[in-house]
């Protein structure tokens, strides 16, 4: 089953910059890709930029509307995600766990819902 | 004959109901079919038996009636051979391919699946509500309005929430598996928890007000049993079953002839059910036997203390074994508790100055906590404190039963 791992943290939580947090983590999400690419369940993942960078956009009678910021203001923003393949929703579980982020944030498992 | 014959299906029902679809679950992956054919197997057999005898091994002859209705129903359903066949060999992967359920049928002993049935339903994934209503539903084959009477909601909810629980099962992959040893401790104290959850709802539900409530410690201690079986190395499940026993033991002691509670140094040891507490020290010295101790083995030790004479119950003892589940366990209950055994033990001057440390924030709605303070201040000679203790306690309690003992303590010590 595919499951999507979705990276939450609190982005005001860090004294340091974004640069200084990714190369900080750098070397555990190497790690942590390396071992799950090995074992074959790794699809895909990216980390994402900060939510002051996002740009929110919807369709209303035709017309595109483009909005700063997420889409919803949370205590937690999403930070990055990853595809995996495992057998269950356990091995979803324990995959998610070795996630660095999910040391100071936490991890939502989401089925992806098969066409 | 046919008295004999309902009697032997009720019999079957609570002794097989839960294995009928746990292995009906492994081998369709469909927990509804599942439960629709184990139904459909029982109603054969109030069908069938009168005329054909009752089976020598009834659980062997439901699992098959049960097993034909699923491949019956995948045919009928015209799902196509290659789905037909999945019903018919098992769909959970975890059988060689071209293995022939009938093959496994025949064998003498069919393969239990209740373990993996229970740590399925007590997933960490799904809410407690869902996980307790779950296990009720699946294995213990209570109906959803018995279910939704026992927890006091509509029975409209309860269904939602078994039909929203068994989607979540399904789309999100939580695997119909016992979990692999490094997760077997945490996820055990998960399915204990749901059984504890089940025995307490039915515990504290006064006798003879809602025989549906009452009903939960009887299935709890059933699914204990059961649990300890599949287990036999878990002294946590045998712990948890002796706790089980040793209260349940009390339970005709613990309200009189008018619905009015009984406090235990009070309750009449002739009431108390002989057999239960038999079993009771028998587990749990198979749980000590172990050698691994745990919150559910000190609690059965305590109540194991509490189940001998009144006059001899020892204090000590038990505010000793307090003290072991507060290392494993901090939490005001058990400070109260400790409180309590040492006021027994030592004199009510030094269980009321425990009491004091925990008061008032740690415990602000808890009716127990003033109930215990009255009863010490009471024995200090404290009268109009100790009234005043019980008012509060009073007001806080949540059963008519127990507001009426106290509103009498209450009296008693005014006078």
């Amino acid at each position: 089953m595919r499951y999507l791992l979705m990276i939450a943290v609190d982005e005001s939580a860090s004294t340091q910059t974004p640069e200084e947090d990714g190369e900080q983590m750098a070397p555990e999400y190497a790690a942590f890709a390396k071992e799950m690419a090995e074992r074959g369940v790794l699809l895909g993942g990216e980390r994402l930029r900060l939510t002051s960078d996002a740009t929110t956009v919807k369709v209303r009678n035709g017309e595109v509307l483009a909005t700063d910021g997420p889409f919803a203001e949370t205590k937690e923003q999403l930070a990055g995600y990853f595809v995996v393949d495992c057998k269950d929703l356990d091995e979803a579980i324990e995959v998610a766990a070795k996630i660095p982020g999910a040391q100071h944030g936490s991890v939502e498992v989401r089925p992806i819902w098969e066409m | 004959m046919t008295a004999q014959v309902e009697a032997a299906v009720a019999d079957a029902f609570h002794a097989e109901w839960g294995r009928v679809v746990a292995t009906l679950v492994r081998l369709t992956g469909d927990w509804d079919l599942a439960e629709e054919c184990a139904q459909d197997a029982f109603a054969t057999a109030l069908e069938r038996w009168p005329g054909d005898g009752i089976p020598r091994r009834p659980g062997a002859w439901l699992t098959t009636v049960a097993r034909n209705r699923a491949v019956d129903r995948a045919r009928r359903a015209k799902l196509g051979a290659s789905k037909e066949r999945e019903v018919a060999v098992g769909a959970s992967g975890e059988r060689e391919p071209g293995d022939p359920v009938a093959d496994e049928l025949n064998d003498e002993e069919v393969p239990d699946d209740r373990l993996r049935l229970m740590f399925t339903c007590c997933h960490p994934a799904l809410s407690f509500e869902a996980q307790v209503a779950l296990t009720l539903r699946t294995l213990a084959g209570m109906t959803t309005a018995e279910i939704a009477r026992a927890f006091l909601v509509p029975e409209a909810t309860m269904a939602q929430r078994l039909v929203r629980a068994k989607r979540k099962i399904r789309h999100a992959g939580i695997p119909f598996a016992v979990p692999p040893a490094h997760q077997l401790v945490e996820r055990t104290a998960a399915v204990l928890a749901v059984l504890y959850l089940l025995f307490n709802e039915g515990y504290s539900a006064s006798t003879g007000a809602d025989l549906v409530r009452r009903g939960l410690t009887t299935e709890a201690i059933r699914l204990g049993r059961i649990l300890c079986t599949l287990m036999p190395d878990e002294p946590e499940a045998l712990g948890l079953l002796a706790l089980m026993l040793f209260h349940d033991a009390r339970s005709a002691a613990r309200v009189d002839g008018a619905g009015d509670l009984v406090v235990l140094s009070e309750q009449d040891r002739s009431l108390f059910d002989a057999a239960a507490i038999a079993e009771g020290h028998e587990r749990l010295a198979a749980a000590l036997r172990l050698r691994r101790p745990g919150p559910f083995q000190v609690q059965a030790a305590i109540a194991a203390c509490h189940v001998g004479a009144a006059d001899e119950t020892d204090w000590a003892e038990i505010a000793a074994l307090y003290d072991r589940l507060y290392d494993m366990s901090p939490s005001a209950v058990i400070a109260l508790n400790r409180a309590v055994a040492v006021s027994m033990a030592e004199g009510p001057d030094a269980g009321l100055a425990l009491i004091e440390l925990i008061a008032p924030d740690g415990l602000p709605d808890y009716h127990l906590l003033p109930a215990a303070r009255g009863d010490m201040l009471w024995r200090l000679g404290r009268r109009t404190e100790a009234a005043e203790a019980y008012r509060a306690a009073r007001d806080l309690a949540g059963t008519d039963a127990e507001r009426r003992y106290l509103e009498r303590r209450c009296r008693d010590v005014s006078l």
